[in-house]
């Protein structure tokens, strides 16, 4: 099922990025589609984590949420640094990532990482080490907003975990 | 309609750009190279994001635009990569944050019904 879904988003991106439709470039495309398939199978990479189809249908209300959390901290970034006094705070701390699946915490990971103002240094487990730059961003990362949305957004690929355990 | 898409455009393009400035000076402002990071990231995602919605307005309904939707993509997936590898340079390389508070130190809730075997699931490690 996996394999199959992998094997039609590359033809497609391929249709997409060629724009010509030519015999011999579509047969081209449709050999290395079935070899990257076929390597993809064999390296046993074509699970959950690597072709991960149950987060297609959240995954737009998701990136919506966190395109709208980047421009509100991007604006509030760009304050800081046109702020003659430059009041900047810059704090590390540690916080919980509540995810159950390793594609989960990725995702959370990097989203602290994409919205400007927090950066995650390190990830051991479950905890991820953060740096922001002022305490404020800190503050709102340790009360879990963004941890609680990425869980959500998680919750497809959780319950296929547990069906398989 | 076709003048209100090319203003458009352009005040998205003109936006990204001035974020684009933005990043650029905090870069230099900032004191340390993870404050500078901060500033780098208003660079690669609203300022980049602006600019590249203002380009797809340009482009139309085209392969072009659905290219610039590729490279979105690409940003997003591979900007915090390669932060986060940045970052953890930086700290191997035992260079001292400047910083107004560390809580690294603080005890953080457990979380009930947890899965102590996906514990090392969350690792992204560049290395791999």
């Amino acid at each position: 099922m996996r394999t199959i879904f992998l094997a039609i988003a590359l033809a497609l991106f391929w249709l997409a990025l060629s724009g010509h439709y030519t015999p011999f470039l579509m047969s081209v495309g449709a050999v290395c589609i079935i070899l990257t398939v076929a390597l993809a199978y064999r390296m046993n990479i074509v699970d959950e984590e690597g072709v991960p189809v149950e987060l297609i249908l959240a995954a737009p209300a998701y990136w919506f949420w966190l395109y709208i959390e980047i421009v509100k901290s991007a604006w509030s970034v760009t304050r800081l640094i046109l702020d003659p006094r430059l009041p900047i705070s810059p704090t590390f701390t540690r916080v919980r990532a509540g995810q159950k699946t390793a594609a989960g915490i990725a995702t959370y990971a990097n989203s602290i990482t994409l919205t400007p103002g927090t950066i995650t240094t390190g990830v051991e487990g479950d905890i991820l080490e953060v740096h922001a730059i002022v305490s404020g961003g800190a503050d709102d990362l340790e009360q879990g907003g963004m941890d609680r949305r990425v869980s959500r957004f998680e919750g497809s690929i959780a319950t296929t975990n547990k069906e398989k355990a | 309609m076709e003048m209100i898409a090319f203003y458009a455009s352009w005040v998205l393009i003109a936006l990204g750009s001035f974020f684009l400035v933005a990043g650029a000076l905090g870069m230099l402002r900032m004191p340390d190279v993870y404050t500078r990071m901060h500033a780098a990231s208003v660079i690669d995602t609203l300022g980049a994001t602006l600019l590249v919605f203002g380009l797809m307005i340009q482009a139309g309904l085209t392969l072009v635009a659905l290219k610039l939707v590729f490279v979105l993509a690409l940003l997003f997936f591979f900007g915090p990569v390669a932060s986060h590898a940045l970052a953890q340079a930086a700290l191997h390389a035992d260079i001292e944050p400047i910083l107004a508070e560390d809580r690294r130190g603080r005890d953080v809730p457990p979380k009930a019904g947890e899965d102590p075997s996906r514990k090392e699931g969350g690792q992204h490690d560049p290395r791999q």
